[in-house]
């Protein structure tokens, strides 16, 4: 089992805030055997163990099976647009940094339609867990191939093999500043609410990637498949390990380093472009940097005294206080 | 006292040579020393070397458009000369530089023009000697040159360049006014020696009666709504780069002390969703974008529809479609805005007219997106956003924040009542006038959901047709409530006489145009007008208007377009038909030549249709 995802805090309200408190009335519609329900309840667990206070949890989501999962989940839930959740939630996060902000949402919301949000997101570095529901197919649409369906393949929703090459997502991330990158497994509970707590706890821009089957459409990455022992130099093995029982750490311990920050880079990319049959879990590239909400500050002192969301602009009795004396400076003629 | 009340100046030059500098200077001299001013500025999209220029009118009376005909233009380049001169009136002067242009050049010149060559370069190597500087770093003070000789041409005191100067230059700067007074000074007795001098007669009289220093404003419509926004308490403004509307990112960025985050996104999408979440968690967040950006928020502005959430969006108007024409103006954006996104919501477009309005809209719009719970467009265009004016402080007096109906926690201690901070609360209650109380993340007790999709009270996804026809009623309520509620004035005013000859309505920049027409067109040629301006158009207040409509002896539109938008949303609202219209679609403003002309053709000759296309 991962050895550097922390272990939740124990947290005094553990009694009232138990996972199935977080389940919403609303029950979950999809196909039986799902991979979205397993992270929805990693989600849950991972809210709970952590103890955030479910009124305080602005939860975003996409377009698509994973979108409705912020309906099924007792906090500030938000459904938004197709590819637009990391817009929402970065100027939700941004507004109110007080707020626990997690995002989630299927890989062609996140990669596709998304995409250009995606790899903004990762420059700015707000302070938010993105968790990608990654099942290689647009589900909701009838299981169309989506960007991260290798070359070649076809599932059954194809008519034809797929004829585009498939994104990598840890490299776009790791190209793109995200500081917390990580992958996990639907059926991994486990592995995937420990993951979660890590990536929310995270100070920065998570990245979550879960392999999610889709039962429905996507017959090649299947449970059974997940499952399965492949052979790794003549001995059989599962398919999916933790990289971390095998020695990889790519968390970066001294982010002043340069050396350190180099070396971890560039082994998260030998990582992640790593050829073989298995599939790793676990954490490619962590660093702790300033978020956006922290550099802004630079620019805008004020918010070392005040939250966004708090500064001042009116009294008691709705009169707006703000003086524009400064703002006019030497307009005033 | 026996010279002119006004005057028409013009500068221009390729872009990156001063052209906005030698403009602003002239325009802060003049409202140093008292005058009225009006400053229109035309630009290309380039950043170096294209042809742009900028018109100064300045008047002892208040003004609020510019004026076609041009007593005195000042350049220093061909380009200028020969695409302006023939605007030059008979006895009008040209300040220009002989190495560079030729009268005979310039066709269309008035032969009764007076024309100065300036020896701008032997003027900056004397400043150069005498204050032992590098010339080639004194090629900016061209500008100050072609001003001071202007000056001097008009009449005007040159003291008050330096008073002008001052307010320009501050701080480490300081040491360029007395450099750039130099060269002024040289330039300004220089003139006086040259030929003609004595024959250009537009002298403007000093004003009697200068407003006391601090009393007034010079500035430009980006800025007045840059300010709106800062008073309404407006603390996050997304945008992409986009001309006009990223001038008053500019203007916001350079006020670090409000503490307005202005976040450059990656795209329009970005930038409007971005707006959509902080106006989520109760942040007051706009917008500010132009046509082809404003195309791109359309799927966002329909989500903030159904969530009805308080979006504000400013769509600075250019001419389009599509890139259009990026640095000019046009009012073609109306039609669009108040159909922007797909099916049906509720949404409140208004329109600024003036730097007043600007100010108030800009301050406006947030109480209307947070009253009514629904998305507010505000559209402004590049003529109010890149015109310079003199105008009285602001009204700040009485302006009152209004949050709207905003959900109030009962939960005490959330952490001890972990139940009741957990509870879900009906977000979208259907009620009488259709808001419903608004929680906020990170209030106990406030939890909801929201979505795209049609949702039940708590907001979750329904399909359920008597749920749907409930929520879609109540979301439309609201724009009756504010139909109601939204001061008359507004809504639409009426200026002039009632009893007017015409009824001219426009809506937007052409108000300054009509009311400085207003009073010409009675003195001197006899037609009585009034001005029907129009600032709310969803909802549309259709009855006010046909009242006044039915009531007017003859009516015409007055648009910067090309298929009279407002004219047709009239009769779309009101089943009135506007007799007449004027329509211009150059990009350019319309000037109060233009619209005494327009009105003089549909009142005299019964005109059906006027198309305008004065300017370069």
């Amino acid at each position: 089992m991962a050895t550097n995802l922390q272990a939740p805090p124990v947290a005094p309200l553990a009694e009232k805030l138990k996972p199935m408190k977080l389940k919403s009335d609303k029950h979950p519609d999809w196909c039986p055997g799902c991979g979205d329900f397993g992270i929805t309840n990693a989600i849950q667990q991972a809210i709970s163990n952590l103890q955030l206070p479910p009124w305080n949890v602005h939860f975003f989501t996409g377009v698509g099976c994973s979108g409705k999962t912020s309906h099924y989940v007792q906090c500030y839930g938000v459904h938004t647009l197709h590819g637009r959740s990391l817009a929402f939630s970065q100027g939700a996060k941004v507004a109110n940094p007080k707020l626990n902000v997690i995002v989630a949402g299927g890989d062609g919301d996140g990669y596709g339609i998304g995409a250009g949000h995606f790899v903004h997101a990762g420059r700015r570095n707000v302070d938010m867990t993105y968790v990608v529901f990654d099942n290689e197919v647009y589900g909701l649409t009838k299981g169309q191939a989506s960007p991260t369906l290798p070359e070649g393949d076809k599932p059954k929703s194809l008519a034809a093999p797929h004829v585009v090459q498939p994104i990598n997502p840890f490299a776009l991330a790791l190209a793109c500043g995200y500081t917390f990158i990580a992958r996990s497994y639907a059926y991994d509970a486990k592995h995937l609410r420990a993951t979660l707590a890590a990536a929310m706890e995270h100070k920065g821009m998570a990245l979550v990637d879960v392999l999610q089957p889709c039962p429905t459409y996507n017959d090649l990455r299947t449970k059974s498949f997940f499952d399965e022992e492949v052979t790794v130099k003549g001995s059989p093995v599962p398919r999916v390990y933790y990289m971390e029982d095998e020695g990889y750490d790519g968390v970066v311990k001294d982010s002043t380093d340069a050396t350190e920050v180099n070396d971890k880079r560039m082994a998260a990319f030998n990582k992640i472009y790593q050829q073989e049959e298995r599939t790793g879990l676990g954490v490619y590239y962590k660093i702790d940097i300033p978020t956006y909400e922290d550099r802004v500050k630079r620019n805008l002192p004020i918010l070392n005294e005040y939250s966004p969301i708090d500064l001042p602009y009116h009294d008691a009795d709705m009169n707006p206080t703000t003086d524009l004396t400064a703002g006019k400076g030497s307009m005033v003629i | 006292m026996s010279g002119l009340t006004e005057i028409n100046w013009m500068i221009g030059g390729p872009q990156g040579t001063g052209v906005d500098s030698s403009a602003t200077l002239f325009l802060r001299t003049m409202a140093v020393a008292g005058y009225h001013v009006f400053g229109k500025r035309e630009y290309h999209s380039n950043i170096k070397g294209k042809h742009s220029y900028f018109n100064v009118r300045a008047s002892h009376q208040f003004v609020q458009s510019s004026r076609d005909p041009i007593d005195l233009l000042a350049t220093f380049d061909k380009e200028t000369a020969t695409t302006h001169g023939h605007e030059i009136i008979p006895n009008g002067a040209l300040i220009y530089d002989e190495k560079v242009v030729k009268p005979e050049d310039i066709e269309g010149l008035d032969a009764s023009v007076t024309t100065f060559i300036l020896p701008f370069d032997d003027i900056l190597q004397e400043v150069a000697e005498e204050t032992d500087s590098n010339p080639m770093k004194l090629v900016i003070m061209k500008n100050t040159i072609a001003v001071a000789a202007s000056m001097a041409l008009y009449g005007v005191e040159l003291h008050h360049m330096e008073e002008a100067l001052k307010g320009i230059f501050e701080g480490k700067k300081a040491k360029l006014v007395p450099l750039n007074m130099k060269a002024a000074e040289k330039a300004y007795a220089m003139i006086q020696t040259m030929d003609g001098f004595d024959k250009f007669t537009f002298k403007i009289d000093p004003v009697a009666n200068v407003p006391e220093k601090g009393s007034r404003l010079l500035m430009n419509g980006a800025t007045a709504c840059g300010l709106g926004k800062i008073k309404a308490g407006c603390r996050m403004v997304t945008y992409y780069s986009i001309t006009p509307a990223v001038d008053e990112c500019i203007y916001l960025e350079t006020q670090p002390h409000y503490g307005v985050n202005v976040v450059q996104c990656e795209d329009e999408l970005a930038a409007m969703n971005m707006v959509n979440g902080a106006a989520l968690t109760g942040m007051r967040a706009s917008t500010a974008t132009s046509g082809p950006g404003f195309c791109l928020m359309a799927e966002a502005i329909g989500w903030a529809g159904i969530c009805e959430v308080p979006s504000v969006i400013f769509n600075y108007q250019r001419g389009g479609p599509s890139t259009g024409l990026p640095t000019r103006s046009e009012q073609a954006d109306l039609m669009f805005a108040i159909n922007v996104g797909h099916g049906e919501f509720p949404k409140i477009v208004i329109a600024p007219g003036d730097m007043e309005q600007c100010f108030e809209d800009s301050f406006e719009c947030f109480n209307l997106a947070e009253r009514y719970q629904t998305p507010v467009i505000v559209l402004p265009d590049k003529v109010l956003a890149n015109n310079t004016q003199t105008i009285p402080h602001f009204n700040e007096e009485g302006l009152k924040i209004d949050r709207g109906f905003i959900f109030e926690p009962t939960v005490k201690d959330p952490y001890d009542d972990v139940e009741g901070a957990m509870a879900t609360h009906k977000r979208f209650e259907v009620t009488e006038d259709g808001v419903s109380p608004r929680s906020l993340p990170g209030q106990p007790g406030g939890i909801h959901w929201l979505t795209g999709d049609e949702h039940t009270e708590i907001g979750h996804i329904t399909e359920e047709p008597s749920i749907r026809m409930a929520q879609h009623e109540k979301r439309f309520r609201k724009l009756d409530k504010a139909l109601q509620e939204i001061p008359q004035d507004r809504q639409y005013k009426l200026y002039g006489p009632e009893d007017a000859d015409v009824t001219v309505v426009a809506w937007g920049c052409t108000k300054g145009p009509m009311l400085d027409a207003m009073p010409l067109l009675e003195k001197e040629h006899g037609i009585k007008a009034n001005l029907l301006h129009i600032r709310l158009f969803s909802p549309f207040p259709a009855e006010g208007v046909l009242k006044i409509l039915e009531k007017s002896k003859q009516t015409m539109s007055m648009e910067a377009n090309f298929t009279s938008q407002l004219h047709r949303l009239i009769r779309m609202e009101t089943g009135f038909t506007i007799g007449h219209r004027v329509v211009k679609y150059t990009g350019r403003p319309i000037s109060q030549d233009e619209a005494i002309d327009a009105i003089r053709q549909v009142v005299e000759q019964n005109a059906e249709k006027v198309v305008l296309s004065y300017g370069h």
